[in-house]
């Protein structure tokens, strides 16, 4: 889960990361208020998740309450890159000396965690990264040791922070690392990390993603969660426990196993060209299980789908045999009853093919139809989607 | 022969009393796997009978391997407890653990993997992956044993259930070992030492190698099959229809900005010479045409 920076801000103020005074609001009203509060110049941020938002005019200074409210105003609804502004920072403006960078990350390539630190920050480090990489110093960090005081030295060192920031961007650092450990987090940036003009080294934006995986020991992490920009159908389905991502397409798609879903999300789009460009609805992986209770779950949520105009269910039984699964999709759309409306291309191959396939040809239901292959099915699921 | 499991292999299972760990211990013994024993802290000198075989259950792994001479184990334990089931198996030196666990957080896995690599003596797969199996040999985790026999192709996977549409698509032929490596961001076994593996392992004619959107395993193995395999390997991607920034099932297949495409991926391999399927099937198709079958 990646956060908002105002959430990220509030992360590192809890683990004793420096950062400045500052408040959400959602209205100019609150805007005002908070700006007041805070006292003297302000600056007022859009809060989206991506990148770029300066440069589409979501940042802006404000010289007092007045000045926050109206900037606010202009802020709040703002369309960037797709995302709607529902909430602005509030926070305290500093007058700003250098702009450092620093990050903790996973390192997937090299399953462990690294730091980036450079002292040419501010601005993109992808580009900084791809067009000045010396000025960029990754330093792997060890999962069972982590940043001591040596490795902070280390790291200091490397980017050649300058001698008078030295211990403070050291000690930001370990704090930084009690973020990273303890909150379970996959990516903690600080862009920029500033000395202001009295030398003090503030982390002035921040950018964390939490592991979703690690949710069992972060109860707080739950609150953190962005509901609003949730999709209807994504929010339905994880009440049911399903692993569900709504695309843009038109048929709407049931498997068994991550990999098997999106390779039928592939082989769907493939077959779909034939038939103007027909693309998959979404991504429903139900497990290795697939009972009729979980098939009748999924197969609610994609036929809740007004886009969906076909349904491909395509399941391998390996542990879980076809005729299960097949006794699943027949008591599903006896559960459904009049809200099953579309038709749905039923794929079964592996354990137990025969006595599956023998168990939905007997069933008769007007809507199933079965092909043998996945590339077969997935043809005429488009065909049908394209009607 | 087989890359990682053969007929050598003693296994026991760390979780077995769990309602998972009982389950595909029937399994795994049902397809004639030597599984000798369980471990489950605090349930230590009980015994589990499953379907007829009486095992042993011991508090650590380093008790069971004393008394039973396992050389493999396979974790079902809860991602709650899975680091401490894995760090337990790494120091007994046990040479193989294989974890199936889903959802285990990438700090306990890094955690985990840290700890092995300066032990320097056990091999880690997964996790959140179904297991290996070497056909008529061995199986350990959760791969149906049922799919085909042995023969001379070696697979390698980041995803279940496309390991068995795979194995399915060419159970005429056969596989020497079937490897999950599974789909989470930091895990124990990774294309490259499946494909070293079998590129030494002499039984193995060919390989094919699936993977899908995330990191940058995929093209890092293209590269090693550049300078190191000299057999023939088929590939298969899944994931080009996945959006940018989505989790998609996997923890770990997630598309990052420009990073982790399915289409960088199938174009790293094919500069490498391997035959990339553009479904499942195409890429079966390609393995028989390669082996004449």
């Amino acid at each position: 889960m990646d956060l908002f920076e105002y959430q990220a801000r509030d992360l590192f103020e809890k683990h004793g990361v420096p950062v400045l005074a500052a408040a959400i609001a959602t209205t100019p009203q609150q805007a005002h208020d908070a700006a007041a509060k805070i006292g003297g110049k302000v600056v007022v941020k859009a809060q989206v998740k991506v990148g770029g938002r300066g440069k589409a005019g979501g940042v802006k200074v404000a010289a007092d309450a007045a000045e926050a409210q109206e900037k606010a105003s202009a802020i709040l609804g703002m369309d960037i890159k797709g995302h709607t502004v529902r909430t602005v920072m509030i926070a305290q403006a500093a007058p700003i000396d250098s702009e450092y960078y620093l990050a903790i990350l996973l390192d997937r390539s090299n399953r462990t965690f690294l730091v980036m630190a450079s002292v040419s920050g501010g601005m993109d480090i992808e580009e900084v990264a791809h067009t000045a990489p010396e000025k960029l110093a990754k330093i792997p960090v060890d999962a069972n040791i982590g940043i001591t005081a040596q490795k902070a030295k280390e790291i200091v060192a490397a980017a050649a922070f300058p001698a008078d920031v030295a211990p403070q961007v050291e000690a930001v650092l370990l704090t930084l690392w009690k973020v990273f450990q303890s909150e379970d987090a996959t990516l903690v940036e600080v862009n920029p990390l500033v000395k202001t003009v009295d030398g003090k080294i503030i982390a002035l934006d921040g950018k964390v993603t939490l592991d979703d995986n690690a949710g069992f020991r972060h109860p707080d992490h739950e609150a953190l969660i962005d509901h609003a920009a949730t999709n209807a159908l994504e929010a339905a389905a994880k009440e049911k426990d399903l692993n569900y991502v709504k695309l843009d397409g038109q048929v709407g798609i049931i498997g068994n196993g991550a990999g098997l879903v999106m390779s039928t999300l592939d082989v769907v789009a493939y077959a779909g060209e034939k038939f103007g460009g027909v693309r998959p609805a979404n991504f429903l992986d139900i497990g290795g299980g697939a009972s009729a209770q979980v098939m009748a779950d999924g197969l609610s949520i994609i036929l809740g789908d007004s886009d969906v105009k076909s349904v491909f269910v395509n399941v391998f039984g390996g542990i879980t045999a076809c005729d299960a699964v097949a006794n699943g999709i027949v008591q599903a759309l006896e559960l459904l009853g009049a809200k099953a409306t579309k038709p749905i291309v039923v794929r079964l191959d592996g354990n137990n093919v025969i006595e599956g396939r023998a168990i939905l040809k007997a069933a008769a239901h007007p809507l199933i139809e079965q092909v043998d292959t996945m590339d077969g099915a997935a043809n005429r699921a488009a065909e049908l989607a394209a009607k | 022969m087989s890359i990682f499991l053969n007929e050598k292999s003693v296994v026991i299972v760390q979780g077995m009393t769990g309602a998972e760990g009982t389950k595909h211990t029937k399994r795994m013994l049902a397809s004639g796997t030597k599984v000798v024993g369980g471990v489950t802290p605090g349930k230590g000198g009980q015994s589990v009978d499953i379907d007829g075989h009486i095992l042993p259950v011991f508090n650590t792994v380093s008790e069971a391997m004393s008394a039973t001479g396992a050389n493999t184990s396979v974790v079902f334990v809860p991602p709650k407890f899975a680091k401490a089931a894995v760090i337990d198996a790494i120091d007994a030196a046990m040479p193989l653990v294989v974890v199936i666990t889903e959802g285990i957080p990438v700090h306990d896995s890094a955690s985990f993997y840290a700890h092995a690599v300066t032990k320097g003596t056990t091999r880690i797969i997964g996790p959140n992956c179904p297991g290996l199996i070497s056909p008529g040999q061995s199986n350990v985790g959760i791969i149906p044993a049922d799919i085909t026999g042995s023969g001379p192709i070696g697979l390698v996977s980041k995803s279940g259930t496309l390991t068995y549409q795979m194995m399915y698509e060419l159970r005429d032929i056969g596989f020497s070992t079937a490897v999950g490596i599974g789909g989470d961001p930091v895990i124990g076994t990774t294309h490259i030492d499946c494909l070293r593996a079998f590129q030494d392992d002499p039984e193995t004619k060919a390989i094919v190698m699936i993977g899908e959107i995330g990191g940058d395993a995929e093209e890092r193995a293209a590269a090693f099959i550049s300078e190191y395999v000299t057999k023939p390997v088929v590939g298969y991607v899944a994931g080009f229809t996945a959006p940018e920034g989505k989790t998609m099932g996997h923890a770990g297949a997630i598309v990052s900005g420009s990073s982790g495409t399915a289409q960088a991926k199938k174009d790293a391999l094919e500069a490498a010479g391997v035959k990339v399927g553009k479904t499942p099937s195409e890429s079966a198709q390609l393995m028989r045409a390669i082996l004449g079958r």
